[in-house]
């Protein structure tokens, strides 16, 4: 038989543990908010038009920069209010029943207890307050539902297309005001703050789902169906996420980066953007490689190459890492990238061209260029 | 306690257990066409490319077929009467007339899809409609298969003297439910093809 | 009615070969349950050693213990596994065997077809299992199915599925679905029929009116799934297009029909367990269950109510807001029969005068689990909220708080409590207790950090995860509990062999318990009863022990 000392050890370990689930993602967050791999200034050096250093916001639902994250961030601590305390009463119920009703240690009669069938007034309270409780929550349910699910776009805000790839996120830029020419860009969704930013979601292959948790919930990117989704980025910083709907192979290396800015410093990238591809006549043996091999099939550089089943390249040193996330994008890495693609990320759509070393620097060479 | 025969164990009130597991059987079955019609429902007009089913379906061999199967519910309880009354030769009779219905309704499906195939090039892998029409149809034709050699054994049994009215009476009987749900289904899967699914 | 052929001669008189062979010609139900029971933890062990090569992989950020590949694979039988090979075959085993004798009958209704449901489970088990050799198929790629066990279109298509691994899943699972049919027609016509004289429906034990209600789930849920297979295998192998985006075809059908199918799944493998908790608590609670008919009519209404809930699985799907909003609503009303039951285990044990057997501490331990995966379902009903939770960690440590909190500690609390009976032997009580912490301790520490790192934005299904995120110590902590659970199986697998080979003669009734099961003697005979018994209340047993106060004067 359990004595009472292990009982009450229990209790008290699992009461704690509730406490654990309401303080400890605030908690946690804030002490590894400060780490983050992929220091932004590597690639702010590698372009001159780079973003200048922002705060990197980690995927945490608890710590929401704009609205549908907010809004989902209120309820849920409204829910989880709820639930601790109910967890804390009915615990609470079955840990009082364990330890009083349980046959003590000198009782060795074979009385039974008194035997009660059952209690109207007792089972029909506790099937009225729970309904009780399940009627406000759903009324709270259905009213944040409706401020977040929108049908169409917010007032002013900037339409891009975001296309599901395996592996990588494909951003075209939709709005008129950018009529000097198409913006599309991989992986790294630059936006403005402060402006509402409306996505339409599509998917070039098998469902994907966008997840930056500090802006908004996810999303499905889902083949043949179109949806829509929305954020507003209140604060600078570079914003986390990931493909969170299991897609294949590389599911894990489909991750998602939201650099938000200021407007100035968005429409100076936006320019950077538009403007054509680099044409550097010392790297021509590089842009030859690059067109003659496979490169050119899949990858476009704007006035070289309209491959469509990779990211454009057009403005490859604009980014601050390759492979969707996986890695930071120097020298280095882009080089051993090219080499050999499945070292990095094991299963990815990128087959590596056996190129022999001195066209490997070259291709580098080249694509370093293309700021 | 008291002795109790082994004889009295299922209650009075109870029925038995092949009704209950036929019944079973036939309520798992509704489950599995109901995902098949959804299907159909689901994709009606939502083909990317032809035949439509207003282009290829002729409804008057449809109707005929259809008359032939709902007729062959009422023969297989004709059937059934003969059995009962353990007048063999009604028995047979009927049976016999309900397996003719029946096959003359896989006769017209057959012609049905000999059509679509050979004159409008319509298979399963054609559009969504070939695909969704191929597999409810043809699931269904494939349980009225089954439902055809079920009715096809009892009657072989039959000529050959192993059915008796006591002992079997009660297996024909849950043949003949099954043979009627696949009737019934058959119904339902008419209005959703060749009513529900022709509209513009 | 057909019953089990007694054999003449006794089964330890009988060399290995033919003892072997009665087993696999049985039709005698409780051989058949054991099987159904053994063959499941046997899957239960390798679908732990996946478990446990995936939480290795998960230890430490960009780790490589497996393949991409490879823990996508391990991922997906793991998940496979767990549901149709190890949840199903364990609750419809133990169904199989307790069913005839808890409602006085000598067999099941159809014993050949019960016989023939364990071995296409079996069999269908192999089919999955074999892809691993087998999967590789025409395009030397492949092995075991990596699409998830929800194996959603259009990852199944022939496009993204190369070789026949998908197709080992699909036949598998279809296999052993045609077996858990098979069972549960089964199970109704035996309840329906074959109680004995005096057990009218509301006087069954509650383990019973459970597995009732999950003999009607599965036969309306399992046909769902063998449909949207059979399109899948139309689509992969006749070219047709139910799946197909390229042609129309809506890969969200196959997520309708899936979690159609899928949410009551979740009951059929939480119901029985409901079931053993009710038949366990009571007893050593020395206590009658509080509130039967209000237990009877909260089962009923959850079956009920699972039929409408499936789309909370869909919530980031991007369906209308009315839709997810009904759907949010009918996902909370199914909290309110499965509290009714939380409570009335409570009410059972208030008064009572509690004998802390293993038994009775692994069915305290359900409550205490279950009770915390039930309220964080109830966090992921909340749309918006799950809108951040979905697909991330948060979910896989929401089920496993249910599914191995709740149905396999109850499942181990129930082979703590029938296992004398099906063998006549006592399990060792301190080796139990043991067992016990050591799955409360591993189970907290494995899944409890998994709300933390989903919190924190790490999503499920991934094969690594970058460092920096806040997920590095959440992960540690989440295996770091898989040693306790390992060395809890092989304390529970010691502790069975010990007990078999000279474990304490349990005697016919061990636990002075009172439903049927409890009046023949342990392990029952062939024919479960000389003599069929009668039944006079839900108690029988509590009347012939009691006749001063019997249960039928409260009926």
């Amino acid at each position: 038989m359990l004595t009472l000392q292990t009982n009450l050890i229990r209790a008290g370990a699992f009461l704690a543990l509730c406490f654990l689930i309401t303080l400890s993602c605030d908690a946690s967050a804030s002490a590894f908010a400060a780490a983050e791999i992929c220091a932004p200034g590597t690639a702010a050096a590698a372009s001159s038009t780079a973003p200048p250093t922002v705060p990197t916001i980690l995927p945490n639902i608890f710590d929401p920069h704009g609205p549908p994250a907010r809004m989902i961030h209120d309820l849920s601590w409204l829910v989880l209010g709820i639930c601790a305390g109910l967890f804390i009463v009915v615990e609470g119920m079955i840990f009082y029943g364990v330890i009083v009703y349980r046959r003590k240690k000198n009782d060795k009669s074979k009385d039974e207890p008194r035997q009660v069938y059952g209690s109207n007034p007792v089972e029909i309270a506790w099937t009225i307050i729970p309904l009780l409780i399940v009627f406000v929550l759903t009324l709270t349910t259905v009213r944040t539902i409706r401020s977040i699910e929108l049908t169409k776009a917010p007032e002013g805000a900037l339409n891009v297309v975001v296309i599901g790839h395996q592996w990588w996120w494909e951003f075209r830029y939709l709005d008129d005001s950018f009529l000097g020419g198409e913006v599309i860009v991989a992986n790294e969704l630059h936006v403005p703050i402060n402006r509402p930013v409306w996505l339409r979601l599509e998917s070039a292959d098998v469902i994907h789902s966008w997840w930056v948790p500090a802006l908004a919930g996810k999303m499905d990117v889902i083949p043949n169906h179109t949806n829509y989704t929305w954020f507003n980025a209140e604060s600078e910083g570079l914003y986390l996420g990931q493909c969170a709907e299991y897609c294949g192979n590389q599911h894990a290396g489909m991750l998602l980066r939201v650099v938000a800015s200021k407007p100035a410093e968005f429409d100076a990238w936006l320019q950077t953007q538009i403007a054509p591809a680099v044409n550097d006549a010392s790297v021509a043996m590089g842009r030859d490689i690059f067109q003659e091999y496979a490169c050119s099939n899949c990858h476009t550089v704007k006035g070289v190459s309209d491959g469509q089943f990779a990211p454009d390249l057009t403005h490859l040193m604009s980014r601050q890492t390759i492979a969707s996330g996986v890695t930071p994008l120097d020298p280095t890495t882009l080089k051993a990238w090219i080499d050999n693609p499945q070292a990095l990320k094991p299963g990815c759509n990128m087959p590596s061209l056996q190129l022999d070393p001195q066209e490997l620097d070259a291709v580098t060479a080249y694509l370093l260029t293309l700021r | 306690m008291t002795s109790i025969p082994h004889t009295h164990l299922i209650p009075s009130s109870a029925p038995g257990r092949g009704k209950v597991g036929m019944a079973c059987l036939i309520f798992a079955e509704c489950w599995f066409f109901a995902g098949f019609i959804v299907a159909y429902l689901f994709y009606i007009g939502k083909s990317s490319s032809g035949p439509l089913p207003r282009e290829v379906i002729d409804i008057k061999p449809v109707l005929l077929n259809s008359a032939a199967l709902i007729a062959s519910s009422f023969t297989v309880i004709a059937a059934l009467r003969g059995l009962a009354r353990s007048n063999m030769g009604v028995f047979r009779f009927w049976m016999l007339l309900t397996i003719v219905l029946g096959g003359y309704f896989i006769y017209g499906t057959a012609m049905e899809w000999r059509g679509f195939i050979v004159d409008h090039h319509l298979t399963i892998s054609t559009n969504l409609f070939g695909t969704t029409y191929y597999s409810l149809v043809g699931f269904h034709a494939f349980h009225v298969i089954v439902g055809l050699c079920l009715l096809t054994t009892i009657l072989v049994l039959s000529l050959m003297g192993h059915i008796h009215v006591v002992r079997d009476h009660l297996r024909v009987e849950l043949v003949s439910w099954y043979w009627h749900f696949v009737d019934a289904v058959w119904i339902v899967v008419f209005t959703t093809v060749y009513i529900v699914g022709m509209r513009p | 009615m057909t019953t089990a052929p007694i054999h003449p001669t006794s089964e330890t008189s009988m060399g290995f070969g033919s003892r072997v062979h009665s087993w696999v010609i049985s039709v005698d139900h409780k051989k058949l349950g054991m099987m159904y029971i053994g063959a499941g933890l046997i899957f239960f062990v390798l679908g732990g050693i996946e478990a446990t090569l995936m939480r290795l992989q998960l230890l430490k950020p960009l780790n490589d213990v497996l393949t991409p590949h490879g823990f996508n694979q391990m991922f997906t039988m793991h998940g496979t596994t767990m549901v149709f090979l190890v949840g199903m075959p364990v609750l419809l085993g133990f169904g199989n065997y307790l069913i005839p004798l808890m409602i006085g009958a000598r067999d099941m209704a159809f014993p050949r077809l019960n016989a023939f449901g364990l071995w296409l489970f079996i069999f269908g088990g192999l089919l999955l299992y074999y892809s691993f050799i087998g999967g590789d198929g025409l395009y030397g790629m492949g092995g075991a199915p990596d699409v998830g066990w929800f194996a959603y279109s259009p990852l199944t298509s022939k496009a993204f599925s190369v070789g026949h691994a998908t197709d080992y899943w699909i036949l598998g699972i279809m296999v052993s679905g045609f077996g858990s049919m098979t069972t549960a027609i089964n199970f109704m016509a035996t309840i329906v029929c074959m109680r004995c004289p005096g057990m009218t429906f509301m006087r069954m034990p509650l383990f019973v009116w459970l597995m009732f209600t999950v003999g009607i789930l599965v036969l309306l849920a399992l046909p769902v799934l063998t449909g949207a297979q059979v399109m899948l295998l139309f689509d992969r192998f006749l070219g047709a297009h139910f799946f197909d985006p390229q042609q129309q075809g809506s890969v969200i059908f196959w997520q309708h029909l899936f979690w159609f199918f899928g949410h009551p799944e979740v009951y059929i493998l939480i119901l029985p367990a409901f079931g053993m908790i009710c038949e366990i608590i009571p007893v050593f609670s020395r206590k009658v269950i509080f509130g039967y008919p209000l237990m009877v009519a909260a089962t009923l209404s959850i079956a009920f109510i699972s039929l409408g809930v499936w789309v909370h699985h869909m919530f980031s799907v991007g369906l209308p807001p009315w839709l997810n909003s009904i759907f949010a609503a009918s996902t909370f009303l199914i909290a309110v029969p499965t509290g009714m039951k939380m409570f009335n285990w409570i009410g059972t044990m208030w008064g009572g005068n509690i004998r802390f057997t293993v038994s009775m501490l692994f069915a305290t331990g359900f409550l205490v689990m279950f009770l915390f995966g039930g309220l964080t379902g109830i966090m992921l009903a909340v749309v918006p909220f799950d809108w951040q939770l979905s697909d991330s960690y948060f979910v896989v440590g929401h089920f496993h708080y249910v599914l191995f909190g709740g149905t396999m500690l109850a499942v181990f609390s129930a082979v703590f409590y029938w296992f004398p009976k099906a063998t006549g032997r006592m399990l060792s009580e301190p080796m139990g207790k043991w067992t016990f912490w050591m799955f409360m301790i591993g189970l907290t520490l494995t899944f409890f950090p998994m709300h933390l790192s989903g919190m924190l934005g790490m999503p499920r299904r991934v094969y690594t995860y970058q460092p920096g995120r806040g997920f590095e110590i959440w992960n540690l902590i989440s295996s770091s509990g898989v040693p306790f659970q390992i060395v809890g199986v092989l304390l529970l697998m010691t502790n069975i062999i010990k007990s078999l080979i000279n474990g304490r003669v349990a005697g016919p009734d061990p636990w002075d318990a009172w439903t049927l099961e409890w009046a023949t003697s342990s392990p029952p005979p062939s024919e479960n009863f000389p003599k069929i018994p009668t039944c006079t209340s839900p108690r029988p047993l509590w009347d012939r022990k009691h006749p001063e106060d019997p249960d039928c004067f409260y009926e």
